[in-house]
Order: C-alpha cells, then structure tokens, then sequence
C-alpha cells in the first residue's frame, strides 16, 4: 500500500517528479510498457490476455496537488506566491510548508492577533498579501535559495489513527494508491490503460491528452474526493461520508457518469456486499470531464475514496474505504464488457 | 408542424438522460436517412447520401433539456435538487417537475411562496420537491434521479408556448427539412445532440467523429421585444435569424453570408443575430480537429430557460425553407 | 526590415477576432517575403513554411502569434446610432470619447459617445457606463446608415501609432502586433541563418475569444514543438510588482505548468548564449495565450512562451519598448537555430527540476 510514501511525496501541479517516480518504481515489474509524454503524465500498460484486437480500459488517477507557487520576493527576503489550483487563503495562514525540489521549510504567518484592529480580526487576508518566511534576510539570499516560479505545498507527513489516516494530498495520492493497486494484479482479458496524469488541478489537462493517445472504450477515473460529514443542523445528505464505503459519481459539473458503467459498479458492490454512497450530484469536477469528451466520446464512471479536508495541510480518509475501492475496482473491472 | 413540436416538447429528456427524445424521433424519421447511428455519448445521427458533388455537412440541433436532480431524500419525504445546465431559480417555485419513471413533483422554496415574494430568492439549497408521499420511505424516485419540467404545449395561433422549445424546436426543423430534403449534392448528417445544456459535450464528440466540412446548428436564440429586454435586434415574427455572433463563437463570415444570400435568393425574411449571452453547438463544432467554418440558424425564442418558451411558427416554417434551400444549393464561399 | 514602420502598419491595420482579413493580408505579404510556402487554413489561420536543411524528415516547430485585435460589433441601430457590444476583452471604461472605425459597406470613421456627464443623475458620474449606454455615432442621416451599416458589423480602434521617449512605441492591437512583428522580423533573420528543423510560423485567429486558432492550426500541424508568442504585462503604476514585468529589460520566458521545461531551459539558454536579456515569468496555472491551447492539442504539444512587456493592455494605447521587440525576434531566430535533430526526440524522463 503506497498511500503514505504518495501522500508524502511533494507533487503539485505542473512539477510531479517525485510522484511519478515512486509509482514509476512501484510498477516496474507489473507492466508491460511504460512511458511519459509531453505533459509528463504516466502512461502504463497492462496487455490483456484475449485475443486481439482487445478492447481497451483506461483507468486514471491524478498524481499533482494543490500548492503555492513563489512568484516574487519582498525586500527583507520573503517569498511572495500564488495558489497553483483551488487553494483557499484561510488554510494557508499559519501553515508550514516545503518549498522547491529541495524542500526548503517555511511558515506563512498573519499579524499578530494582539495588534489587529477590532475590523481586522474578521477578515483573512487575501493570497497576494502572504509571504512564506524561510528565514532568508534579504531579497538576493531568497532570491539564491529560492527560484522564480517553484512550487511549495504543505509541510505534513502521513499519519494512521486507528481506522483513520491523515496526510497531505489525499486528493489524488489515494486515487493512485488504488491504481497501483489494480495494476500489480493479475492481468484482465482487455488492456489495461494505467494513466498517471498531471495537471488535474490546473484544468484536468493531462486527462485529456492521456485519453486521446489511448482511445480506449471506457474509462475509470479514482479520486480522492470531498468528505462533508461534519455535524450540521440542517436535514441534507453529506457530499460524502467516511465509513460509508466508495463513493460513485453520477452527475458533477464535469460530467454525467455513463448509465451502463454506473450499473455494472452498482451491481459488482452489491453481489459483494461493499457498501457505496452516490456522491452528491453536482459537486466538483474530475478528469472524467476531460476524458469522456475525447475524440468520438468515451463511456465514463468515477469512483472515489471520501476525504475530510481535502485541499488543506491535512486530510483524512477511512482505510476501509479505500480498501473496499480497491476490492470494488477488482471485481468490476473482472465483470466489465465493451 | 404543431403535432410534431407537442410531441416533442412534451418528452421527457434533461441533459444525458436523452432516451425517451431519441426513442420519440428515431421514430419520426424512420425511412428518411440512409442510415442512422448512435454513438458512445448517444448523440443520434441520420446521413443522407447525396449525389456527392457537394460537401459534407453536419447540422445539430439538441435533444436535452435543462432539469434537476435529487441530492437528498429528507426525513419527511422532501427532495433537495441540484440543476443540470442553466436552470433559472425564478422561475422554479410553483412548478412541476417529472421524472423518468413518470413520478411527478412539485418545486418550492423554504418558507413557501408568500415569505420569498419580495424578499431577495435563495440559493438553490433552499428549493426543494415535493412529491406528495406520506413519508421518507415511499418516495419513488432517489439520489441521482433528474427530471425536467411538465408542461403542456399551448396553441396561441401563430405563436406556439412550451418547455424545452430550446432545443426541441431544433429538433423538429431539423425532421421537417428531412422531410422536404429531396435532392442534395452534398453528404448530410442531422445530428440530434445531447448534453448541450452542460457544454456542448455531445456536438463535441460528433463532430470529431464526422469530420465534417461545414458545421450548421439549429437552436434558439433570444429577442429584444419584450418589456425592458436588453436591446437585441431580434424579434418574434420577423424571420429565422442568421447567427453574427454569440457569447461562444463568431459564425464564419463566408457561411453567414452565404445564408443571408440563399434567404434573400429565396425571399425568405430573416433577422441578423448577435446574442450577448449563451452559445450553441455551433460552437463546438468550429474548434473540431483543423476547424470546421460553422454557423447557426437560430430560431427567435421568448422567455429562454422558463417552462414557457414561445416561438413563432413562421419563423420555425421559413427556417425549414432557409435550411432546405441551403442545403438544395452549392455551399461556397 | 525597420521595426517602426513595420510596427505601425502592423498596428493601425484593422483584424478583429472572426473577421481578420485586413491584418491576414498584410501578415502574408510580409511572411511570403521569408518562408517557403505560406497558406491559410479553414478558419483563417496564417501558416508560413520556412524549411530547415538536412535530410528529410525534419521535426517541426510551430511558433504562434495571434494576430486578431480585440474590438465591437454592431448589436442594434436605433436613430442612426449604433448599439454595440465587444469582442473580446474591450475595456467598457475607456470607451466614452474613442475613435472607432466601422467597418460597414465602406469603412466609416465614427466616435463612441454617450449622454454628457451634465444630464446624469450624480450617483452614475463616476461609474463606467454599462453597454447599453453607449453608442457609436458616424454623424451621419439616419436614412444614410440603415444603407451603408448592418446589425453584425465590426468596429475596430482608430488610433495612429506613436513613438515616444526611451524607445517606448503606442498604439492600439500592441496585443498582438507587437509579437506578429517579432515573429516577422525571426523569420527575416533565420532566412540568413542555418536549420534543421522546420519553421510553422503561424498568425493566429480568434485569439481574444477563445484560442479557437491556436487549438485548430496546432491539430492541422501536430508539431514536435511550439512556442507561443505573446505580450505580458508591463510594470505600471496599479499593478503588483509580482505579476509585470519592466520594460526595456528584454521578453519573459514562462515557466509554470503550461511550459515544457525543456522548452523552459533550450530558451533561457538561448538568451544567455545570445546574450539578450530578458526576464522569467511564473505562471502557476493558465497562461492566457495560445500556449494554453496548443499544449493539450491530440497527444499533447511541448509548449513554450515567450512574450514581450507591454503597458495598458487592452487599451487603444497599449506601449511596448522597441528593443524588447527586437530582442524577442533574435532569441525566437536564435533558438531555432540552435534546434538539434534529436531535441526532446528521445524517451527521457519528464523532469521538472534540473536537466
């Protein structure tokens, strides 16, 4: 199980290197064929065992996470940044975080409370009014540490509670954690498509070539998706809920989930007893909406892990959610038809 | 022409859930097409050969219909709803909703009509359905059902009124032109799309597919004639309109005057489009592989995205002579 | 050729997004002078050949500079006033008082106009006045308009270009003449200079509504590589240090997701090899150019940017510094003649870090 060296692995997008290469390692022996192309995404197959020409499945998880990227210094040798994907201001103040291939450590840090004015205490203050202190005392030793347009991310390190784990980057190290997974099984009588993409974050851009060079017949794409199940006092369903087993996509605003697919995972977890939550209709977007658009259109499902917190310094997912979308996977995958 | 838009208009299709639609007019055209295909997005698509001097045509018209879909089942039997494409929170309490196993609803908001009126509306977390069931456990319908709006076609005369006129009415110009298509030069595929009300996904793929030359959408676009409109030179009753530009996409200046030029050839009246908000499959079309020189025939609708959208059946009958005589005649530039 | 007069001619010649005739026509007399072949694809599109040397087959690199403008569009007329709407990213608040050209059956001169400030209620003095509120007047009849104008005609700036001090140059359509006259002047030089992969020079449309020419002409070429040629934002007074860039201290060179680091590293080694300074632009997400477009065309293109500094972006007088202009067209000439047969051919590893 490779969630905690992924979860660690510093990847944001447009910069996956270190991701890339644990999976890389991961899969070795397990493919048949394995290549990067020009976006850097990981493209990995896993020939079939029928006769040809065999169908083709694709399955994708994305290996970028949100993060910071150091577009400027201050005088007095901070770093100033923007967000790279949906990264909101109020989980960046306070935190700690790694900058670069070298993973400098930082901390973002706000005016003191004891100085705030009444008005103040209210407000968070805007991405373009932080600066990441790396203990530089002037522009031209930031500028020597640090270069223009490297990336940064949380400083957290993976973390099991009993039936829990936290982590940083849940989403999509837990999507390529159960992809790895599925590719170091026994092989299908299809190909299977293994695609690592990149760029997810920035506009489902590595999606969208990886299927176009793949063609295939159907994919599947693993997430690592939003959890809301914190109390609430209204009576409305929780985007997803840990404990409560793989969540299934029909309809988010990147795409509306294929009818034959969605039956085929429907049926695969009830003949096996595998609880699933529909994931609440509407909500987020993933590289579904890239992939089943390609080409002459792709039939597409989504399956993915709930996550607390995603987008923050910590996440948290329940391990038998996503042992049971690993099982959930495996079982479909063996029934599916083109 | 009526007894065609009632049909369809009054079929249940919000975006990918397009069966009922596709079913209704595969049934409509049965005989008029040399063959007919669905594709991985279900995406209908009938070819008329031609006599193959001309050029290979693709014109799209949508199936799907805006809608909802049920995000909860409460504790009292009341559904919560999220909207599939650009369904407009005004016009929903009040209004009824049907669902695909025929399960039919009613929309309202928190706090009922009265409280909401004059009071700034609430966000769509505040609507809900209610299907009139006694408690939770006999709701027929569940998370990740979508329905659409219910409402009957009326008859004004020249004008008719219905749901989903955007983009049924498309629909129904593209079947009356297969009709009345009896000669053509050129290869033509009557796309009747889906998923255009959340992005144009199904005239995306289509369009790859086919490969066409030419790329005309058939759909509605909006007028400037009623009270305190936006200023739009389009009016109901004044002809088809021959789409400049919209939100999305500026017509190919060659295809759009060619239009003009057929229509004033023919003596049918039309009205020059430029639309400040929305787009068509017109636009999806002209970004396919090398680029596809694309347009719009676009019908002038009142009240887009309410369960009310009236045309005038005019405009939808010189708007099948246009597209029969584009098609009858060279398409060069 | 001179960059002045090439420049102005660049700038004051009309080509609004969908309807660039005027601009194709001038950008092909100028590219046909350099390239082998020229032609122009479905949508308008302009494709400049200029072949490298060597035995066949050659890689191909695509450098792309949209040569649409941003402008209006007839929406509605009323009395002889024209209604209008933009196309593109116009700027509603500098309108009041521009000159314009409409380009009807005959071009017509005209000026955008509104209600004085005098007759308006004092709570709307200061905002920018919506769409509605404006019109373009060609003074004249009434009778003489409906004739002569259309529902769906264009409207372009009428602005003479001007020079001003420390090589700094204005004018309207700076984005993005400015790069279709860089990507001239490389063409011009490499036309001198040995290479072996081949050039696509391509002047883009639909730039300013939505990279339409950019995603359409990178599929009709499937290159090897592309650069996007583009402006950028000029250091100015209002916006944040981090996010411009100073004039006269050379083109940027992108970095961010949208680039190939290779592409990244080849180019900065350009300059430094050439000694032409310039500058590294962070982008941490979309580019907004053509790069944006090119990158996930088929299998995925490797994409670079350069793009030259320029102030009031979107404005009739958008300035930009000559020699940034300059500069850009020797790094574009250079790199491309530094091009190896086997540049990003081989299986490596895609490495963001380090070479």
């Amino acid at each position: 199980m490779y969630l905690e060296p992924l979860s660690n692995a510093v990847g944001v997008s447009g910069a996956e290197d270190e991701v890339r290469r644990i999976i890389r390692d991961a899969l070795g022996d397990h493919v048949d064929e394995m290549r990067e192309d020009a976006l850097g995404n990981l493209l990995v197959l896993k020939r079939g065992t029928g006769p040809e020409p065999r169908p083709r499945v694709m399955l994708a998880a994305h290996m970028d996470e949100v993060g910071m990227m150091v577009v400027g210094y201050t005088g007095d040798g901070g770093l100033k940044f923007r967000a790279v994907g949906g990264l909101d201001a109020r989980v960046l103040a306070g935190a700690q975080v790694q900058v670069g291939p070298d993973h400098i450590p930082g901390v973002i840090g706000l005016k003191p409370i004891h100085l705030l004015e009444r008005d103040e205490r209210e407000r968070i203050p805007k991405i373009e009014s932080l600066v990441i202190e790396i203990g530089a005392s002037s522009k031209d030793e930031a500028k020597k540490a640090v270069r223009l347009g490297e990336r940064a991310t949380f400083l957290t390190r993976y973390q099991e509670l009993g039936p829990t784990a936290t982590g940083k980057a849940f989403d999509d190290r837990a999507g390529c954690a159960v992809l790895i997974e599925l590719l170091q099984g026994e092989p299908l009588p299809f190909d299977l498509y293994g695609a690592f993409t990149v760029q997810e974050e920035v506009g489902l851009r590595g999606a969208r070539v990886a299927a176009y060079a793949i063609e295939p017949d159907a994919a599947f794409v693993l997430e690592g998706t939003i959890a809301d199940d914190l109390p609430r006092k209204e009576d409305v369903s929780p985007t997803t809920a840990l404990g409560k087993g793989p969540a299934i996509t029909v309809m988010d605003r990147s795409f509306i989930a294929d009818k034959r697919l969605l039956r085929l995972l429907f049926n695969t977890a009830e003949a096996l007893g595998i609880p699933t939550q529909i994931k609440q209709p509407g909500i987020g977007g993933t590289d579904a909406g890239a992939i089943h658009i390609t080409r002459e259109g792709v039939p597409s499902a989504a399956v993915s892990v709930p996550c607390r917190y995603i987008h923050s310094p910590v996440a948290m997912l329940n391990l038998t959610d996503l042992q049971q979308t690993i099982q959930l996977m495996r079982a479909a995958l063996e029934k599916w038809t083109p | 022409m009526k007894e065609l838009i009632k049909k369809l208009t009054e079929a249940y299709g919000p975006s990918g859930h397009e069966e009922q639609v596709r079913a209704l007019i595969q049934e409509e055209i049965a005989g008029l097409a040399d063959e007919v295909q669905v594709d991985a997005l279900g995406n209908l698509i009938a070819l008329r050969q031609g006599d193959g001097q001309g050029r290979k045509v693709m014109l799209s018209a949508h199936m799907d219909e805006i809608g909802v879909m049920v995000t909860h089942v409460d504790d009292k039997g009341f559904l919560r709803f999220t909207r599939i494409g650009g369904v407009v929170p005004p016009t929903l309490p009040g209004n009824r909703v049907l669902f695909a196993n025929g399960t039919v609803g009613v929309i309202n908001v928190e706090k009922g009509i009265f409280d909401a009126v004059g009071k700034k509306l609430p966000p769509l977390e505040k609507f809900y359905i209610d299907v009139g069931a006694q408690d939770k456990d006999s709701v027929p319908v569940g998370v990740g059902d979508a329905a659409a709006f219910l409402r009957e076609m009326s008859d004004l005369g020249d004008r008719v009124v219905a749901k989903a006129m955007d983009d049924r009415i498309g629909c129904a110009v593209l079947i009356e032109t297969m009709r009345r298509l009896k000669k053509t030069p050129h290869q033509v595929a009557f796309v009747f799309s889906v998923q255009e009300e959340v992005g144009l996904r199904g005239a995306r793929t289509s369009a790859f597919g086919l490969d066409p030359d030419v790329g005309i959408a058939v759909d509605v676009t909006g007028t400037g004639d009623c009270p305190e409109d936006r200023p739009m030179a389009v009016s109901l009753g004044k002809g088809p309109a021959i789409k400049v530009r919209d939100s999305g996409m500026l017509a190919h200046p060659g295809l759009k005057e060619l239009m003009i030029r057929r229509a004033e050839e023919a003596g049918i009246p039309y009205q020059l489009e430029v639309l400040p908000m929305g787009s068509t499959d017109a636009m999806a079309i002209q970004v396919t592989r090398e680029g596809v020189p694309a347009g719009c025939l676009s019908i002038p609708c009142r009240h887009i995205h309410s369960p009310s959208e009236m045309v005038d059946i005019r405009d939808v009958e010189n708007a099948v002579r246009l597209m029969v005589t584009i098609l009858e005649n060279p398409i060069v530039w | 050729m001179d960059t002045v007069p090439l420049l102005k001619q660049l700038s004051e010649t009309p080509g609004i997004s969908g309807y660039e005739q005027a601009i194709r026509d001038l950008v092909r007399d100028s590219l046909a002078r350099f390239a082998d072949e020229v032609r122009e694809d479905k949508l308008g599109n302009l494709i400049a050949l200029k072949r490298g040397e060597g035995e066949p087959p050659h890689r191909r690199l695509m450098l792309a500079a949209h040569m649409d403008e941003i402008g209006l569009i007839v929406s509605g007329i009323e009395k002889g006033f024209l209604r209008i709407t933009p196309v593109g990213g116009t700027d509603r608040r500098l309108l009041w008082g521009q000159k314009v050209t409409v380009h009807g059956r005959r071009d017509l001169p005209g000026i955008v106009g509104s209600r004085p400030p005098h007759v308006l209620p004092p709570d709307q003095r200061d905002k920018a006045l919506p769409w509605e509120e404006l019109f373009v007047d060609v003074g004249l009849p009434p009778e003489e308009v409906e004739k002569l104008v259309r529902v769906g005609d264009l409207i372009s700036f009428r602005q003479e270009a001007l020079e001003l001090k420390g090589d700094l140059f204005s004018g309207k359509a700076l984005d993005n003449r400015a790069s279709v006259a860089a990507l001239i002047l490389a063409l011009e030089a490499l036309s001198s200079m040995r290479h072996r992969w081949d050039v696509y020079a391509v002047a883009t449309v639909q730039e300013e509504v939505g990279l339409f020419g950019a995603m359409t002409s990178a599929y009709g070429l499937a290159p090897d590589a592309a650069i996007a040629v583009d402006v950028t934002f000029g250091r100015q007074n209002g916006v944040p240090e981090e996010e411009s860039f100073a004039l006269g201290k050379g083109p940027t060179i992108a970095y961010g997701p949208n680039i190939h680091p290779r592409l990244f590293e080849e180019l900065e080694a350009t300059a430094k090899a050439l000694e032409v300074p310039y500058q590294v632009e962070p982008i941490p997400g979309r580019s907004g150019t053509d790069a944006w477009a090119i990158q996930v065309s088929r299998e995925g293109i490797p994409t670079g940017l350069v793009s030259i500094p320029l102030r009031y972006m979107h404005s009739p007088v958008e300035t930009v510094n000559l020699k940034d202009l300059e500069r850009t067209a020797r790094l574009l000439a250079g790199f491309v003649a530094r091009l190896e047969p086997d540049f990003l051919a081989s299986d490596e590893d895609f490495q963001t870090s380090g070479a």
